[in-house]
């Protein structure tokens, strides 16, 4: 017996062994390493060089389309029920009817939006929703210029990429569902999910911090200000919350910890690089977007783009960013079609989007978490 | 210096691995050989290199002195003295002090005609140490991916590179290591509490034996390893810290540039539940 349970024990820790080295995707040099803090900190970006040429391939910008012949006639009155893009001349408005296809729906074509008997009719759910996505992208690329999307902008293809449901988009997750008996109590986390990394962090933890717009701006920093004690902290599970949102954004942007943090110092805004301030106002970009453009359209999806709690697809860092740190390799998508950087939003029908809760301050220090 | 009683039969002449006869002299207590001028040479200037490097730096302050790597942009190449030139000397220098010192050791053992145990378990700690400045950054292709010499600052890069890969504490052979590490220390406890107390009996007692040192451990966890198999124990627990730490290290870059909880993703890809 003795015999057997020792032959059994080595039988299954060799097939384990052999299991976690063949199934596993290593990588192997050569490496192409980038180097974001002084040297011998150890604050750099490590891909393979194969990889690095895959991501970058995969992230590049299309062509934009020919420019427009110059005219007069404005779109909004020439055609009917133009409520966005009213301002735009017509050779420069179909241009980007054009280009949205090609960025949105290039094997569906006009009729994913359109009926083609009446352009300007509403009937389609998709054409609500793309008018409401032609505001967003205008709202990111002027409101949020200077604080997330620099000089490159976003325009559909972005996160579309040819899709007419961006590959990155998510929902909150309603957790195992196992109906019947006992139910165990997991805390939202150990389920090894992507949202995470596969690690055992809270899977669902964006829709605690990227969902809610009216979310205390402090609720994501954990770490004290302190040097004793001032008040109880908050609990490890809050810290393990703001892990699993950071591997998110690390995953997202296909970087690790120290592209934005001296990790010796995590919370120190000093030691941090300046990508953390751009990463600061794009996480309030994000809620900025999920809470009043993404949510509002919760009556306009048709219930099967609706997720398991019937809630909205909702954006992430992942949406945009695709693994890279600068989207589409930070080519700057917004030159090509002026119509998209500015806000015509005040002329919609559509009332304004509140403002983001961003405060004038930069976001040096934050006042200790309650 | 004084000679301790027993220190003339360990005086024995032959066994140096190169020199001959020329090194081949003590100074007091001290065994040379051709290793010991090559150790002392090669820590006395990598001693001065780094008194150097603190000189040139902006403090004294001994936590904060800290000598660093160069920039990645050097790759593999020289990098000038002040921007961590310094380092690879230093580097340089470290590991021929520490070589030379496993191979004086080597000496020592062919002399005293025992097994090569100690050097072997001291090169053990010099390969993790190469592998972390030398392997490791040739194999990602920068000598800036070294640690940085200096109390806190190689701490701070302790801290960095394991969020590099976004949870360390994933990587299964850091588990490995760390496991290892724990029960040497375990291992040890054991074996010097036990040790500690059979040779020092309550008044009026004897001094233990090995078979009521056996029966302490059979009562308690019903095994003893033994008085020789606790050190082989030890021996192979500690060698193995040492090796599973120098595999976490290099796995982490040259083969592994991922986060470390998607390591396992080789469990939920297991063609039985697949």
């Amino acid at each position: 017996m003795k015999i057997f349970f020792t032959v059994l024990g080595a039988a299954v820790a060799f097939f384990l062994t052999v299991a976690m080295i063949g199934l596993t995707d290593w990588d192997r040099p050569p490496l192409v390493t980038t180097q974001n803090g002084f040297r011998g900190t150890a604050m750099a970006q490590v891909h393979t060089r194969e990889g690095a040429a895959e991501t970058k391939d995969a992230n590049l910008a299309p062509a934009p389309a020919d420019p427009a012949e110059p005219g007069d006639d404005l779109a909004g009155t020439t055609y009917e029920n133009v409520q966005v893009l009213k301002n735009v001349s017509v050779n420069e408005f179909n241009r980007l009817m054009v280009s949205m296809t090609e960025w949105v729906s290039p094997e569906q074509g006009c009729t994913y939006c359109h009926n083609t008997e009446n352009m300007a009719d509403d009937s389609l759910y998709q054409k609500k929703v793309a008018r409401r996505m032609l505001q967003m992208t205008q709202h990111l690329n002027s409101t949020w210029k200077d604080k997330h999307t620099g000089g490159a902008g976003v325009t559909c293809y972005t996160c579309h990429r040819g899709q007419p449901v961006p590959a990155n988009v998510w929902f909150t997750d309603p957790g195992p569902n196992r109906p019947g008996g006992f139910v165990p109590r997991n805390n939202g986390q150990n389920l090894a999910k992507a949202s995470v990394g596969l690690a055992s962090l809270p899977y669902d933890t964006l829709t605690e911090y990227l969902a809610d717009k009216n979310i205390d701006n402090n609720a994501i920093r954990v770490n004290a200000t302190t040097a004793l004690p001032t008040s109880k902290g908050k609990p490890i599970q809050d810290a393990e919350k703001t892990y699993g949102l950071m591997i998110h954004m690390s995953e997202g942007l296909g970087v690790n910890c120290t592209f934005c943090h001296n990790t010796r110092a995590i919370s120190n805004w000093s030691q941090s690089t300046p990508q953390r301030t751009t990463a600061w106002h794009g996480i309030r970009m994000v809620r900025d977007l999920n809470g009043n453009y993404l949510e509002p359209l919760l009556s306009t999806f048709p219930p099967n783009r609706l997720g398991a709690l019937g809630d909205v697809p909702k954006v992430n860092c992942t949406t945009c960013h695709n693994g890279v740190n600068k989207p589409l390799n930070g080519a700057h998508v917004v030159d090509a079609y002026p119509e998209l950087a500015t806000s015509t939003e005040t002329a919609s029908a559509t009332p304004p989007a509140a403002e983001p809760a961003v405060p004038a301050t930069p976001p040096a220090p934050m006042p200790a978490p309650q | 210096m004084a000679m301790l009683s027993f220190e003339r039969k360990y005086r024995i002449r032959g066994g140096t691995l190169v020199g001959g006869d020329l090194f081949d002299f003590w100074v007091g207590p001290f065994y040379v050989g051709f290793f010991g001028v090559t150790t002392l040479f090669f820590s006395v200037l990598g001693t001065a290199l780094i008194i150097y490097g603190a000189a040139l730096g902006p403090t004294w302050n001994i936590w904060q002195i800290n000598i660093a790597p160069p920039d990645l942009k050097y790759g593999l190449a020289l990098a000038p003295l002040q921007e961590g030139g310094l380092w690879q000397i230093i580097t340089f220098c470290a590991v021929g002090a520490f070589t030379s010192w496993a191979l004086r050791e080597v000496e020592i053992c062919r002399k005293l005609g025992i097994g090569y145990h100690v050097p072997f378990a001291f090169a053990m700690a010099i390969f993790a140490y190469v592998t972390l400045v030398v392997i490791r950054p040739l194999l990602m292709g920068a000598w800036g991916h070294g640690f940085p010499y200096g109390i806190l600052s190689h701490l701070d890069w302790v801290s960095n590179t394991g969020y590099q890969y976004l949870h360390f504490h994933y990587n299964p052979a850091h588990m490995l290591a760390v496991t290892f590490f724990f029960t040497t220390t375990l291992a040890l406890s054991l074996h010097g509490s036990l040790i500690l107390s059979s040779t020092n009996p309550g008044k009026g007692e004897v001094v233990k034996t090995p078979e009521h040192e056996d029966t302490f451990f059979r009562d308690t966890i019903g095994y003893s390893i033994g008085t020789l198999g606790i050190h082989r124990l030890g021996l192979f627990l500690a060698l193995s810290a040492g090796f599973w730490s120098a595999v976490c290290i290099v796995i982490s870059g040259p083969f592994w540039t991922r986060g470390w909880p998607e390591w396992w993703g080789w469990w939920l890809n297991l063609p039985v539940w697949r």
